[in-house]
């Protein structure tokens, strides 16, 4: 006879299966339930829990909170009353977005209709008590896929680089970092994050840094790529100076807008979100890298978020090709722009692998094994696995360790844990190279 | 392991589908009126808990004689969609509607006496 498991914390259904027909070792049996938004996240990646392996340093440099499910905290701590009221105020108003984001109702196109759960809402249950429900949905996911420091960006925020008003931007950029610092980080170490740059408004960003240069829970600031302002505006320089002078990285993270007048020619979600995250950053490291901006700040490590890697060789050859025809174009160059860029760091996600060799030459085109980042973009509906890099045949071991994890370390000044640090005698768990 | 009962078809509804873990092995299980189909539950992309997602039929675009589009529509092909990352498949074929080398893995399955059973190693 079957032995009837009890069920899981979502699963109210029994099983009444009876036992192997042909009489030999009884199978031990549970039903599984069928994933909704109410589904723990433990049960969600329950798959990529049994991939875990305990001797990789992972480090997953851009996951995210979702920041408008505790919107209030947020609005709490914004620092003019006056904005608080504002914010309070469209509470009252049905079908408005949290109060002053200019995120746009019903152009919630990511989970595809329903059909990823995840990205439509993580409604599970969570304990109360002193751990903040975003803390215990961080820690669920962190602990399924066996990363060691997950750092976390907000969402919807993401596109708050074109809202029309910048001292908005301003306004909740601060409020969420201090939110983020006061309410998350401090509850767990393993949690961090790059801090939210109001760049719109430069000098605003600079007090921000300064601000925050010694709390543990800040590894690096960061840029909402989605917005048009041109990165080699003379009025960020003070900006990249102090960000230099603290040691940590500055990154850029692409997102998508729909609003933008070049992707309203893009009648897909699937059209404007494939080239939309690409065209931002692309457009912000072209600038970085012709207005010479690596020899004016040769320390300043940049890192390049959620672009995937397929748009960087081509980007490297497509400068180098113009550069050595118009130099005079870009007189601070002292080198061709390839050269620069195979010095910034990227990380992986969503990492292009439907043919395998050309993943293998971006890899090799921007030194992946020395500054590729490894980046699941939980909970997002497109995220990555650490299976996405352990899967590659064309990385050896210490290339895999660095890409998860090491390669991390350096750049953020991460403790790794000695058992973590030697090589695998193993080569890992044997699945077929994860493709897309 | 061999043939193992898992349950009677009248325990899934027309149209239905129940996922059962055993030791070593994870298998959806989906009637369609008296047929009834069984895939392993692991996604060939990623390897996510595909049989635990949603069923949505196929959304086909409608074209004109003149090739214009008449707009979208579903089909009657029903997919079921990994909830991890949205890759649909064909349950009558185990594919993936673009590329149907991209496939789930079937598990042997039969219906005897309204029971179900299947053959897992």
């Amino acid at each position: 006879m079957l032995k009837r498991m009890p069920p899981n914390s979502n699963n109210g259904k029994k099983h009444n299966g009876n036992g192997s027909k042909n009489g030999k070792k009884a199978a031990r049996v549970k039903e599984l339930p069928k994933i909704t938004v109410q589904t723990d996240t433990r049960d969600i990646l329950a798959h990529a829990a049994k991939e875990k392996r305990d001797d990789y340093f992972i480090v997953d440099v851009d996951a995210h909170v979702t920041e408008t499910a505790f919107w209030s905290e947020i609005i709490d701590r914004m620092d003019s009353d006056v904005y608080r009221q504002m914010a309070r105020a469209f509470k009252d108003r049905g079908g408005s977005p949290p109060g002053l984001l200019n995120a746009t109702p019903g152009f919630l196109h990511q989970d595809v209709f329903g059909r990823i759960p995840h990205q439509q809402r993580l409604a599970e249950s969570v304990p109360g008590g002193r751990t903040h429900a975003q803390v215990t949905l961080v820690q669920r996911a962190m602990d399924s896929m066996g990363i060691d420091y997950m750092v976390v960006f907000p969402t919807p925020m993401l596109v708050l680089g074109m809202h029309p008003q910048v001292e908005t931007e301003v306004v909740i950029g601060n409020a969420f970092n201090k939110w983020l610092t006061e309410e998350i980080l401090p509850q767990d170490s393993r949690i961090k994050a790059m801090l939210y740059l109001p760049f719109n408004h430069p000098e605003a960003c600079v007090k921000a840094v300064e601000m925050y240069a010694d709390n543990p829970g800040i590894i690096g600031y960061s840029v909402t790529s989605t917005r048009f302002r041109a990165v080699n505006h003379d009025s960020y320089m003070p900006l990249y100076s102090a960000i230099q002078a603290s040691g940590k990285p500055l990154g850029f993270h692409s997102g998508f807008h729909w609003g933008d007048q070049s992707m309203q020619q893009c009648n897909r979600f699937i059209s404007m979100h494939s080239i939309s995250f690409v065209y931002y950053n692309l457009i912000h490291l072209t600038n970085w890298i012709i207005n010479g901006l690596p020899e004016r700040f040769p320390k300043l490590n940049v890192l390049w978020i959620e672009s995937g890697l397929a748009w960087v060789p081509f980007l490297m050859q497509r400068l180098d090709s113009e550069y050595m025809m118009r130099s005079s174009e870009a007189p601070l160059l002292k080198r061709r722009p390839s050269e620069y860029i195979a010095e910034m760091y990227f990380t992986s996600q969503p990492l292009e692998r439907s043919n395998l060799k050309l993943t293998e030459a971006a890899f090799d085109a921007i030194n992946a094994k020395t500054q590729l980042l490894f980046a699941s973009d939980w909970p997002h509906w497109d995220f990555d696995l650490p299976n996405s890099i352990t899967s590659l045949p064309f990385l050896n071991e210490q290339a895999k360790r660095n890409i998860l994890g090491l390669n991390a370390a350096r750049l953020f000044n991460l403790d790794v844990p000695k058992h973590k640090l030697a090589k695998a005698k193993h080569a890992p768990a044997g699945r077929v190279p994860v493709t897309a | 392991m061999g043939e193992v009962s898992v349950a009677k078809l009248t325990d899934i509804a027309d149209g239905d589908y129940r996922i059962f873990a055993f030791d070593n092995i994870e298998v959806g299980i989906f009637r369609t009126g008296s047929k009834v189909l069984a895939y392993e539950n692991i996604c060939p992309h990623a390897g996510g808990p595909v049989c635990q997602g949603k069923i949505f039929n196929q959304v086909e675009e409608v074209i004109t004689p003149e090739k214009k589009s008449a707009g979208l529509r579903f089909g009657k092909q029903r997919h079921i969609v990994c909830p991890w990352h949205g890759y649909e498949f064909d349950l009558a074929t185990g594919c993936h509607p673009g590329d149907p080398s991209m496939r789930l893995t079937p598990v042997p399955v039969a219906v005897r006496n309204g029971q179900i059973y299947i053959s897992i190693a």
